[in-house]
């Protein structure tokens, strides 16, 4: 392992038998400047930093710097998406393409898309690309439906990282289906990552108190008004949800109160 | 116009002259993008850095030519 795996990890994410300290995976999309994209992955802790494939400008950079530039180098696991393809072909060469951009790296993030309006997973699409990747030697984060069953599939190929949406890309609106996420977490012995849908801190504690064990996000940090500021807010929610999963919420009691004071010893 | 076709590569999606381009590597250093990270594909198949300059380019042929950008 790097420099920053020296310290053996308390609670670490483990993907695909690597490890990782930090359970914010974040996206590299929609900021305002590269400055801003760098500064925000800097705030929010993260280790796993998604980034898209596309085609160069022909007409040629001038030489201005590309995202790859401005990241330091060695420090993220870049996790190369599928983002944008509609069929599995097309999201198979996409990240074919990746992995030879990334020197052969095999971590990547599966996205086969069924609609340009909702951006939902096209899941048959998903698993034939899943498939194919997993027989090419890729280990596939699957970005996916918050149904159970797809889920167990996915997981029974080989992928190494079930990602159900919470709510729809780049929507913000939170977990719409814990219940469905809590079924996945039920039967999944790979981690599950929320994937798409958080739109502020709490809805990543919230993920996280429901025991996933990381979340997935892009535009909720991006398009905050302050972006850095809210990746670090992100960090925070994550740590905390993580927390307070593990040590155990206390019992509801909705229709008792029960006093936090002596209820003995009152002045007369 | 088959003359035209007869010389000309596809790269992302656009025509471009061969221009005696005899290699995947020519083209790279012609566009100034042999140096950047990049990964290319020349008909619907990967092809490695290592081998860009013993890829021939035949009219015809459609190459993809990608980058990494921000995205989720």
């Amino acid at each position: 392992m790097n420099a920053p795996f020296e310290k053996a990890l308390t609670d670490p994410l483990v993907i695909g038998g690597q490890p990782f300290a930090s359970r914010l995976l974040v996206g590299t999309g929609k900021y305002r400047s590269l400055d801003e994209t760098a500064r925000a992955l800097d705030a929010s802790g993260a280790e796993i930093v998604t980034v898209a494939i596309r085609r160069t400008p022909l007409a040629g950079t001038n030489g201005e710097p590309g995202l790859l530039d401005v990241l330091p180098a060695g420090r993220y696991t870049l996790l190369p998406n599928s983002a944008g393809c509609y069929t599995a072909d097309d999201a198979v060469r996409t990240l074919r393409l990746a992995r030879e951009l990334l020197d052969g790296h095999d971590l990547v993030k599966l996205e086969v898309l069924g609609d340009p309006k909702s951006l939902y997973p096209n899941m048959p699409e998903t698993l034939r690309a899943a498939e194919t990747l997993i027989r090419d030697g890729f280990r596939v984060m699957v970005y996916c439906s918050d149904d159970p069953i797809q889920a167990r599939v996915l997981e029974s190929m080989g992928c190494v990282a079930i990602m159900p949406l919470a709510s729809l890309i780049g929507s913000g609106m939170g977990i719409l289906n814990p219940w469905n996420i809590g079924i996945i977490l039920g039967d999944a012995r790979v981690p599950v990552i929320v994937d798409a849908g958080i739109g502020t801190a709490s809805d990543a504690a919230v993920a996280m108190e429901l025991g996933c064990h990381g979340v997935l996000m892009n535009t909720a940090i991006a398009h905050a008004r302050d972006p850095v500021r809210m990746a670090a807010a992100m960090r925070h929610g994550v740590i905390a949800g993580r927390e307070a999963f593990l040590a155990g919420r206390m019992e509801k009691l909705p229709y008792r109160a029960a006093a936090s004071s002596p209820q003995t010893g009152l002045i007369q | 116009m088959a003359e035209a076709v007869a010389h000309t590569i596809s790269v992302n999606g656009q025509l471009e002259p061969l221009d005696g381009a005899g290699s995947v590597g020519d083209l790279l250093d012609r566009m100034s993008l042999r140096e950047k990270r990049i990964a290319v594909e020349r008909n619907g198949e990967i092809v490695p850095r290592s081998v860009f300059d013993q890829t021939a380019l035949a009219p015809g042929d459609r190459l993809e030519i990608v980058i990494a950008v921000g995205g989720g």
